[in-house]
């Protein structure tokens, strides 16, 4: 199979409640591309990127995956997400450890004990791997997350602000995973105010409001 | 120039079934409501309370009580059924985890079972355990207890899937947890009421319950095939 | 047929035509009110056994009927709505419910009120009373949830899978209170059971049933041309209707 990896988005509109946010987005992003997509708050990132992941309806316009047309809420494009939104979907009762597990398994991704405590040691959380993610900061349990995507193997990536509380050692680690999923061949389409420190050639920027 | 990938390095996920997401829920969910004992006992706590009430309001004369006791013990099930509802979703809710259950390959529907499932064994079924102890309050005599043991294990998941469907139409409404969910609810529990407490009434009045329970199995049956589909269809509504 | 039917399936194209319905509907509803009236408190005989008091039944049978024929038009639309995501079929939804509800709790205070001479008590449980009463809960609870919900297309969407869902439990509930009933009282006093109805007895009835019905319907569409302005107020047609209305 030889179908090239692109998301292509024309004419997309959305609305909240009786607002419009945006209309007329149009972007192309290819594979080993970072869409980066900017705006002040307000200005419906977190609801573009939720139409992009399947999860909210757009008001107009088209998404294509792979040169495939997608409806509204289609289930093949929530089968090639990765979805990071605002908050980490971290339980309080749960460990670190069984919350990436449990995270995996979700996704019906392979979660064995070596790689969840490989992933838990890169994303520099060996020593709190048993610990009760309630006992853990919110940059921690963001890494949490981000060791979840850097162990799934979906090609598309929406990440809705992925740097919040992380620390400097955390936003090099999450721009290495871009990175190297960009390499590998993957798109991501993110939010963020701060910028990501990926490879400039690899990257583009969306303009919001 | 990006150079474009010459077949995709990511394995397609493997097809995932409704077993599978019924497991990995009811698993998850039941993991986590053993970790927060506190809002377990505090249901069971608020039903033995709620019967304990009732004689004080009234007379703890023993016909009187017998009479009442099927209906208060009933009706006191369905109100502490529907005090647990909103967590139910609500947790999953706040921290995102709801939105991975809506992007997971598994069916949304089986998902959502397991978490019903696991709800209705840290509440429903503590409560169909409790109440023959608390039959004895009523001056109720055995067959009228375990008859009404038997009818709470029928009725008390048909609480816990329509009221399911009731708190994922809820989500995130202010107020909603409360008065807005036992509006919506309430109304729908009455067929289990009614066969219900009837069943008990039934071995009372020296009938035998088994239509009454029949009937109730048949709710059962209808509720844990329709209700899963329901509350999947409200939860995606919630997260648009 | 239908390349008609989707025309109107937009609120703008929709508008006018609910006015010109609504307003027929609205003197026909006027007409057979008058009529049925007649018909009930000076054609038709005085009963034998309940005397001159019985003569609310022209009121509370149709009523009482109205609020279960509405429920199931307005689960009707909420199916359509879920089913094709159109706009229009959930504000007729959203149009129908306070009228169902008022025809609900018509047919409550109705039967209330015959109660009390028929067998000397307002409210006698009955089973059909009963599941009125139920019904009327259910529409109050789509309405609550209609105004408890802030997004209006979150609203309508949510109002409906509601509305369905009670629809499929109301056949469930009135049986279940129906057996309630009947364990409990022995023989069913029933309401509606005048079993030899004289024939303009009948007829009145019927009139009246057409009455509410065409009332119905006057009444939601008024509502729902209401709900079209107040929902698509933004857009380009209603304000050239505004302007169209100040200089008129």
């Amino acid at each position: 199979m030889t179908a090239l990896l692109r998301l292509d988005v024309e004419g997309l509109g959305a609305i909240r409640g009786t607002t419009r946010l945006f209309s007329g987005v149009d972007f192309h992003v290819q594979a080993g591309q970072l869409l980066l997509v900017r705006g002040p708050n307000g200005a419906g990132k977190t609801t573009l990127l939720r139409i992009l992941a399947g999860l909210s309806a757009a008001l107009d316009g088209a998404v294509a995956w792979c040169g495939e047309r997608m409806r509204p809420l289609d289930a093949r494009l929530r089968a090639v997400v990765s979805f990071a939104g605002h908050a980490p979907a971290v339980k309080d009762e749960l460990t670190a450890e069984e919350n990436l597990h449990a995270l995996l398994t979700l996704m019906g991704e392979p979660a064995g004990d070596a790689l969840l405590r490989d992933g838990l040691a890169a994303a520099g959380l060996a020593a709190q791997r048993t610990l009760p993610a309630r006992v853990l900061s919110q940059g921690q349990r963001r890494r949490i997350g981000l060791a979840r995507l850097a162990a799934t193997a979906r090609p598309l990536w929406i990440l809705d602000e992925p740097a919040t509380a992380l620390d400097d050692a955390g936003l090099a680690w999450l721009a290495e995973l871009v990175e190297r999923h960009l390499r590998a061949g993957g798109i991501v389409v993110a939010a963020s105010h701060q910028p990501l420190a990926v490879a400039p050639a690899r990257t583009a920027t969306l303009a919001l409001g | 120039m990006i150079p474009d990938a010459a077949a995709p390095p990511f394995p397609a996920p493997a097809a995932s079934g409704a077993g599978a997401g019924f497991a990995w829920a009811l698993r998850r969910d039941l993991r986590i409501g053993v970790r927060t004992k506190g809002e377990l006992g505090v249901q069971v706590l608020f039903y033995v309370l709620v019967a304990t009430l009732f004689p004080l309001a009234t007379a703890p004369e023993r016909t009187l009580l017998a009479a009442l006791g099927p209906g208060v013990l009933w009706v006191a099930a369905l109100l502490a059924s529907l005090l647990s509802l909103p967590r139910l979703f609500a947790s999953d809710f706040a921290d995102g985890t709801l939105e991975q259950l809506a992007l997971s390959p598994y069916p949304l529907a089986a998902l959502i079972s397991g978490k019903i499932t696991a709800h209705w064994v840290t509440t429903g079924l503590p409560v169909a355990l409790l109440a023959p102890l608390l039959g004895l309050q009523y001056a109720l005599d055995d067959p009228a207890r375990y008859t009404l043991a038997a009818a709470l294990l029928l009725g008390t998941p048909v609480l816990s899937l329509l009221g399911a469907v009731g708190a994922a139409l809820t989500l995130g409404l202010r107020g909603g947890g409360g008065s807005l969910l036992a509006l919506l609810v309430l109304p729908l529990y009455v067929p289990v009421l009614i066969f219900g407490a009837g069943a008990v009434e039934a071995v009372r009045g020296g009938l035998s319950a088994a239509p009454h329970l029949s009937l109730l199995a048949a709710c059962l049956l209808v509720a844990a095939v329709g209700a899963p589909f329901g509350a999947a269809a409200a939860v995606r509504i919630a997260l648009e | 047929m239908t390349m008609n039917w989707f025309k109107y399936a937009s609120p703008s194209s929709f508008y006018p035509l609910a006015g010109r319905i609504g307003a027929a509907c609205a003197v026909a509803a006027a007409a057979l009110t008058v009529a049925g009236l007649y018909l009930a408190f000076v054609v038709a005989p005085t009963d034998a056994t309940q005397g001159e008091s019985y003569r609310i039944i022209f009121i509370h049978v149709p009523t009482a009927w109205m609020a279960m024929f509405i429920y199931l038009v307005m689960a009707g639309w909420s199916a359509l709505a879920l089913g094709f995501n159109t706009r229009l079929s959930a504000m007729m939804a959203q149009a129908l419910a306070p009228t169902g509800a008022l025809m609900a709790l018509l047919a409550l205070w109705t039967g209330a009120f015959w109660g009390r001479p028929a067998w000397g008590t307002y409210w006698a449980w009955d089973a059909r009373m009963t599941s009125t009463l139920i019904l009327l809960f259910l529409y109050l609870g789509v309405i609550a949830l209609r105004h408890a919900i802030a997004d209006a297309r979150r609203a309508d969407r949510a109002c409906a899978v509601l509305a369905l869902v009670g629809a499929i439990n109301v056949p469930i509930i009135y049986f279940s209170v129906r057996w309630w009933n009947t364990l409990h009282q022995g023989s069913t006093v029933s309401l509606t059971s005048a079993p030899k109805m004289a024939a303009t007895m009948l007829a009145g009835m019927l009139v009246m049933t057409l009455a509410a019905w065409c009332y119905a319907i006057a009444i939601a569409l008024v509502r729902v041309r209401a709900i079209i302005l107040e929902r698509e107020g933004g857009s380009a047609w209603t304000r050239e209707l505004m302007a169209a209305e100040a200089t008129a």
